[in-house]
């Protein structure tokens, strides 16, 4: 339970004159569930890029799933991407002009993966998200929750050990929200690391650990109440 | 550790492929750019060896082992003359199969004695050996050809042009012509001739008749010969000094099948221009394929974000837009090739035409389509896996 999955140290990221993130330090460990908070422009999706290894930080390090990016070139971090990461976005960035279970077998794309194991996995995500019978729909045939359970799908059809989601109820309404948010945590419980942006204080507040970002810093990290950094 | 398997060449070309499906009129019009440029090349190629290939039926089919002599003129200037025994001696030639002469007779033809004698019509009136025919492969349209028996008498065979100039279309028993001050009967008209095309405007009457009747002196003007055809060159080298031994350089000889083959080839400038159309047309259409890949890969930023959260890596990025405009430009490739040959095939059945594309057009169009798809997609594909995944995300 106790080895870091992420570690941010002391990781700044810089714009030219604009500093997105100034120094932050941050942990998360396996299994762990925890929100990051903030007002618009204090810098999460910043932080959730650099976790991702989609992003590399200005100075400080970063370090995902044991690996220290900095020491990775685009063929390994795009290995870590395909194998250890998941993401989840707010527009949901589905491919139009393919049905769920082959928008959700492209998830599996990148590993190598032969084409009919891919949509076996596929099929078997969708039913993990109760989408078993939308798996021939195309995204423009779906609901804007259930283009977010195919995306979810995508995301956990890889078994990341790292699930990453940029504010995933931020375009849906507030059951559609409830459904993700649930799967979230059912994912969480069987053992993924899950990393939520929520601007919802309620949503944030029901989750075990709240990070709280603001200018490029976290001002506020419920799990230094209880734990002291070690 | 952190590596991860390839990509099977199958899901190389489905990624490669998923961008056109969702936008087919454009992908329908950037091929066509292609396609048309492609078409423009196969046809012009295709209708050029069609004709080749109707050149050659038509020489198999006519023969090349044709060789004509004509006395020419003597140094002085005057026209030369053709001894009379000119077509036995030839005929004595070993490998020669077959001789058969003209000569040129005086006097005009008319479509009958009423007309003002000085509207000749431009038609010659020849004396013709009974072999003529079958030597030069001349056929004959209506009517009967001369015999031993016309040949004697006021009979006459019009070549084509020569009918036509005199408006007679069909033969009638008693369709005459005025010919030299005297009616002759008409009692054949020729087909065009390929090889012998002077007997085309010619008026034919017998050997005979000529000399008997219109006061021709019996000297051959033209002889005609056919021989073994592996021995066409041996007897071009001696047919002049066997025609006329006392002034051999003053006979002219020729093969009328070069003549033939020759007018051909003069098309050769014109099929270059069209080559030439048909590459700024490929050009044009490389250009559009390229056109439409920078704009794909601008509107697709956000795919191009996704792929690589997805673990997609920079060559695969790459890849995938390569493979993206090389199909583009391979399906105008498939589709001007087949427009090309469909296009030779209408040109050549409407000629009569043998059909014929070398494979060599075909092959060729396809590559360069191919080289053309990389070239276009080099730099849209370049820039797509240049892009930074969070820049392409935050396009969305
Ligand atoms: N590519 C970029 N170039 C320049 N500045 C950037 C870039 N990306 C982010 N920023 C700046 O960095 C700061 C943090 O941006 P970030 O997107 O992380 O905010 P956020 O907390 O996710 O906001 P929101 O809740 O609105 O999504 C902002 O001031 C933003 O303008
Ligand atoms: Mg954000």
């Amino acid at each position: 339970m106790n080895r870091p999955v992420v570690r941010l140290d002391n990781v700044t990221r810089s714009y030219g004159e604009t500093t997105a993130l100034a120094g932050v330090s941050l942990t998360f460990h396996r299994g762990e569930l925890a929100a990051i908070v903030g007002p618009s422009g204090s810098g999460k999706s910043t932080m959730l890029n650099l976790i991702g290894t989609l992003d590399r930080p200005t100075s400080g390090t970063v370090e995902i799933d044991g690996h220290d990016i900095a020491t990775l070139g685009d063929q390994e971090l795009s290995a870590l991407r395909a194998m250890t990461i998941g993401f989840v976005f707010q527009q949901f960035h589905l491919a139009a002009g393919l049905s769920a279970l082959d928008n959700v077998a492209e998830g599996l794309l990148y590993t190598g993966t032969p084409l009919a194991e891919r949509r076996r996995a596929a099929r078997s995500a969708l039913e993990r998200v109760d989408l078993a019978r939308r798996i021939y729909h195309r995204p423009n045939e779906l609901s804007g929750g259930e283009r977010q359970r195919v995306a979810i799908a995508r995301a956990l059809v890889g078994s990341p050990r790292l699930l990453l989601a940029d504010e995933p109820t931020g375009a849906l309404d507030s059951r559609s929200g409830d459904t993700v948010m649930a799967l979230l945590r059912a994912l969480h419980a069987d053992g993924t690391t899950v990393v939520i942006i929520t601007h919802d204080r309620e949503v944030a507040a029901s989750l075990p650990r709240q990070v709280q970002v603001r200018d490029g810093r976290i001002v506020h990290d419920s799990s230094r109440d209880r734990v002291p950094a070690c | 550790m952190l590596k991860t398997g390839r990509m099977s060449p199958r899901d190389v070309l489905r990624t490669g492929a998923s961008g056109l499906r969702t936008r087919p009129l454009r992908v329908f019009l950037s091929a066509l750019g292609i396609a048309i440029g492609i078409a423009a090349m196969i046809g012009v190629v295709g209708i050029s060896t069609s004709s080749h290939a109707e050149l050659q039926r038509t020489l198999d089919r006519l023969g090349t082992n044709l060789l004509t002599a004509a006395p020419g003129q003597t140094f002085t200037g005057a026209e030369a003359k053709l001894p009379k025994s000119t077509v036995d001696m030839v005929r004595r030639i070993g490998p020669v199969e077959s001789a058969a002469s003209t000569g040129d007779v005086d006097g005009y033809v008319y479509r009958n004695d009423r007309i003002p004698p000085a509207e000749t019509g431009s038609i010659n009136v020849k004396a013709a050996d009974l072999g003529l025919l079958a030597t030069t492969g001349t056929q004959l349209a209506r009517g009967s050809w001369l015999n031993k028996a016309t040949a004697r008498y006021p009979a006459v065979v019009l070549g084509t042009g020569a009918a036509d100039r005199l408006g007679i279309g069909s033969i009638e028993s008693d369709t005459r012509v005025w010919l030299g001050g005297t009616w002759f009967t008409l009692v054949g008209i020729l087909d065009k001739s390929a090889l012998a095309p002077e007997l085309d405007d010619s008026a034919l009457v017998g050997w005979g008749a000529a000399e008997r009747i219109l006061g021709f002196d019996g000297h051959p003007t033209k002889i005609y010969t056919r021989t073994v055809e592996s021995a066409v060159e041996e007897v071009r080298d001696v047919l002049a000094a066997t025609a006329n031994p006392q002034a051999p350089t003053e006979v002219k000889v020729s093969r009328p099948s070069d003549a033939l083959a020759a007018k051909n080839a003069t098309d050769k400038a014109f099929t270059g221009l069209m080559l030439g159309l048909g590459a700024v047309a490929l050009l044009v259409g490389g250009v559009g394929v390229a056109n439409t890949m920078v704009i794909s890969v601008l509107e697709r930023r956000a795919e191009i974000g996704l792929r690589r959260s997805l673990g997609a890596r920079r060559n695969q990025i790459r890849t995938q837009f390569l493979v993206e405009s090389q199909l583009l430009a391979g399906l105008g490739g498939i589709g001007g090739v087949l427009l090309g040959i469909a296009v030779t095939a209408a040109y050549a059945l409407s000629q009569g035409w043998p059909v014929s594309v070398p494979v060599w057009a075909i092959a060729g169009g396809f590559g360069a389509t191919l080289s053309i798809g990389a070239l276009a997609g080099l730099y849209p594909a370049v820039r797509a896996s240049q892009l930074p995944p969070t820049e392409a995300l935050g396009a969305a």
